[in-house]
């Protein structure tokens, strides 16, 4: 190889997006030697594996988000509790429509994402205090809502009596696959939450305002940008997608259980870190959150398709956080 | 040693040798920075180290300093053969750098900070507090410093953080001492101080590395002065043997011509009219940082606010512009019209901008793009209502305007951290030229920017108060404001004590006056 090859390559390798491809490349090529007797290369692996990231990858969209303002939001998992729960208990007990169900539970979302996004943009508390006191608060409410019970189709009646009501169709829905089987709803809808978000930060003047404040929020205020709009903002959308992630929780386990996405938020940190967005803020984009979303999708799908025992998975996957992280720095 | 183009490098004969680099060659990656350079620096001198932005100073103090260990060449230092690969070694072997930033800990008090990294301790390895107190007592007294060593250094204004930092390296027993532009942020007072306390360890015998875009300051401290352009060497030479015409032409590789100075007529349509303005201080309930100013600007006019640390007149600019919130009171009218403080978002609407004297912290934002970063403050104007940004248009307009700054970027898609000094500038001061402002307050537009750009700057300020905006403007470099400004107001303590005109305007005059001695000239 000659040395301009060679400098081109470096270049190359140096922009974090094909840093983060490189490290999804990789994991491919280790799932096609490890590829349990050609299990790899059937689609409907796949179709799996991006079934069983799509919550945890709506989760990282918003939080990539927080995260590029140098905020952490660590109450997404008890909101996504709390989405489920609302959902459940408007679908199931109340039987109301999904259409009016649906936006309720979103801005139910948005609304604990604002005052989050309020509380570190107007009291100046910091964001990983804030959104603790949330995460706990959030799961509480949740179990407030559900009576400390899930929430299923198992429904008590006036007189007191007990009765089975059939799901509506919009549980089915979300838990189907469509285009002949291939695709699962849910990643569609995490599709769409990532496009969604890209069109947010990389075309939108909030977009650019997240990144302003991220990278240095002085400077920013003095530019005449809207500090704190933008900050609850960012709050609000990650609420907001905590609550999507909910909706899709809910219709998946057929009930709303506010036990469930206990440490979901851990999983969508390392997800945005894994891409390649550092949590100093002011850097990144969902593009690389959602090759982060995908490269510990495949990391675990080949460990369970090799029968990798539970200890040993979660040890690697640690290790494989760590080193993801060392390779997308780079060489300094 | 010879410069370039068989500039004779005379001799000069005071002390041996400390510092001696020889040949050095440095490069990252493929690119090499440094092509060969020689340096020697004696026991008792204070040497200049000159060139524009990029020329290679930084990167040969680094060296000198362990931050590079990999270079190509020969360093002596003290007589022995080195190459630090840590910082510490440097500090061990004597060489100690005060740097732009300042490496103190503000939480910690001056005493710590002292001892910092080399604590006293007994024999269990506990610091000895008592007895580091009392050599921090007396290093402040050498230093002739009236602090207590335990006071927290946040309390310290900066210039004396700076002395403290001499402390240090002295505490150290250093005798190489590298100065990377430490006047940047000192007034003119406290860089006088500055300049005593050079000479005085000039005179103990030290050396002196002394790294500074200011020329007066190169005239008044230096014994030799050698020059660096594009990583090469022009010439070392004895500062009285060197006219500064000839340094620039060293430093640039041309001749730069002196801007035309002949003023521009200003209207007499009031621009900014402040009345009464007051600003509270950030901590002492019923002190005022700025007490009762009034002024007018013109339109079409540079005014010139001139005063040392601490007379108000950054603050003068943050309080007009609403950066300091409800600390502010008074009467400010745009135009003719009354305008409300409120923040700096209104103020940039109606068309009152402020750069400030720090593009890095309450500037720029370093991770942005040069096309992200000019165009933050104007973004609503590329947007349609949903906030869609119209990027093409976006770009077209960042790049009309940096090609008219002459801006030189590797692109217009690299983040702005990876610009030179002088080119972040550019991109700061295109931000607020984006929005088409009528009144511009510049607070240091020049600081830490090299010759070149510096006359950009000054000849693109002209231009503007053509087209018809007005400037205030703050500046350290005392020709800078006499040279520039249509009417100069000088503050001391919070209050205006006197204002000249281009022609009643001299050094003396406004340095008296900025230090509370009122002159014969008209008092306001």
């Amino acid at each position: 190889m000659n040395t301009e090859m060679h400098s081109k390559l470096a270049k190359g390798i140096a922009t974090p997006i094909s840093r983060a491809l490189l490290a999804l490349l990789l994991m491919v090529i280790i799932g096609c030697l490890f590829n349990a007797d050609g299990s790899f290369f059937r689609w409907s692996i796949h179709r799996d594996m991006l079934r069983q990231v799509s919550v945890f990858g709506i989760l990282a969209c918003g939080m990539t988000v927080v995260i590029i303002t140098a905020g952490i939001d660590l109450s997404v998992s008890s909101v996504l509790a709390l989405g489920a729960v609302f959902f459940a208990w408007f679908t199931l007990p109340l039987g109301w429509p999904a259409m009016f169900a649906i936006p309720v539970v979103l801005a139910i979302g948005l609304g604990l994402g604002s005052v989050s996004g309020a509380l570190v943009a107007h009291m100046r508390i910091q964001p990983f205090i804030v959104t603790l006191a949330m995460m706990v608060f959030a799961r509480g409410f949740a179990k407030v809502v559900s009576g400390g019970q899930k929430v299923t189709n198992y429904v008590m009646q006036p007189d007191g009596s007990s009765q089975l009501v059939d799901h509506p169709p919009i549980y089915n829905l979300i838990d189907s696959r469509i285009l002949g089987g291939n695709i699962s709803v849910v990643t569609i809808i995490f599709a769409v939450c990532v496009l969604l978000t890209w069109v947010v930060l990389a075309r939108l003047r909030l977009g650019r305002h997240i990144y302003a404040v991220g990278s240095n929020e002085e400077a920013a205020r003095l530019s005449g940008v809207p500090v704190r709009r933008t900050l609850i903002s960012a709050y609000a959308i990650s609420g907001l997608l905590a609550a999507v992630a909910g909706i899709c929780q809910a219709a998946q386990e057929t009930h709303g259980d506010p036990e469930t996405g206990m440490a979901y938020e851990l999983d969508a940190i390392a997800m945005v870190v894994i891409g390649g967005t550092t949590l100093a803020g002011g850097k990144g984009s969902v593009v690389l959150t959602l090759i982060g979303v995908l490269t510990i999708g495949y990391l675990q799908k080949i460990l369970s398709l090799n029968a990798a025992p539970e200890a040993t998975r979660l040890m690697l996957t640690g290790a494989i956080i760590v080193c993801a992280v060392l390779f997308q720095r780079g060489r300094r | 040693m010879t410069g370039e183009g068989g500039i004779p490098t005379p001799e000069f004969s005071r002390g041996e040798p400390l510092v001696v680099l020889r040949d050095i060659h440095k490069s990252f990656g493929p690119v090499e920075v440094l092509h060969g350079v020689n340096l020697e620096v004696k026991s008792g001198e204070v040497h200049a180290l000159a060139g524009e932005n990029g020329a290679g100073k930084s990167t040969l103090i680094k060296i000198l300093s362990g931050v590079y260990d990999d270079f190509s060449g020969e360093m002596v230092v003290g007589g022995r053969k080195r190459r630090f690969s840590h910082p510490i070694e440097a500090v061990r072997a004597g060489v100690a750098t005060i740097h732009q930033e300042l490496s103190l800990v503000p939480s910690m008090s001056v005493a710590d900070n002292l001892f910092l990294g080399r604590e006293t301790t007994g024999r269990f390895g506990f610091v000895e507090f008592e007895s580091q107190e009392e050599e921090a007592a007396r290093i402040l007294d050498n230093l002739e410093l009236e602090v207590s060593p335990h006071t927290l250094v946040e309390e310290l204004p900066l210039s004396i953080q700076q002395q403290l930092e001499i402390g240090r390296a002295l505490a150290r027993d250093a005798n190489v001492l590298v100065f990377d532009e430490p006047t940047s942020a000192l007034n003119e007072h406290e860089a006088g101080i500055l300049f005593n306390r050079i000479s005085a360890l000039r005179s103990e015998g030290r050396a002196i590395i002394y790294i500074t875009h200011k020329m007066e300051e190169i005239y008044t401290l230096a014994d030799r002065i050698t020059v660096l352009r594009d990583g090469r060497l022009v010439g070392t030479a004895l500062t009285h043997e060197l006219a500064p015409r000839e340094l620039v032409r060293w430093m640039v590789g041309r001749d730069v011509v002196a801007e035309d100075v002949t003023r521009q007529e200003y209207s007499d349509d009031p621009a900014l009219e402040v009345l009464g303005l007051r600003v509270t201080h950030p901590e002492l309930q019923g002190r005022f940082v700025v007490d009762d100013v009034s002024f007018t600007l013109r339109r079409g006019e540079i005014l010139g606010l001139a005063g040392l640390q601490g007379s108000g007149i950054s603050e003068v600019m943050h309080g007009v512009f609403g950066a300091l919130g409800h600390r502010t009171s008074g009467e400010v009218r745009l135009c003719g019209e009354a305008f409300q403080i409120c923040g700096p978002q209104k103020s940039a609407q109606r068309g009152l901008v402020l750069l400030t004297n720090d593009r890095k912290t309450l500037g720029l934002a370093p991770d942005l793009n040069v096309i992200h970063n000019a165009s933050l403050a104007n973004l609503s104007c590329y947007c349609n209502r949903f906030g869609w940004i119209r990027r093409g248009e976006e770009a077209e307009e960042v790049g009309r305007l940096t090609r008219e700054f002459s801006l030189s970027a590797p692109s217009l898609e690299a983040p702005v951290s990876t610009l030179s000094g002088g080119n972040q500038q550019k991109v700061y001061l295109a931000r607020w030229l984006l929005t088409e402002p009528r009144v511009l307050l510049l607070d240091e537009p020049t600081r830490g920017v090299d010759v070149a750009a510096k006359a950009d700057v000054y000849s693109l300020m002209r231009s503007w108060v053509r087209r018809g905006m007005s400037i205030l403007l703050i500046t350290s470099e005392m020709e800078e404001l006499l040279a520039l400004c249509d009417r100069i107001m000088v503050m001391h303590r919070g209050k205006v004590v006197a204002e000249f005109t281009n022609e009643t305007a001299s050094k003396d005059a406004v340095l008296s006056a900025s230090m509370g001695q009122i002159p014969a000239a008209k008092v306001p």
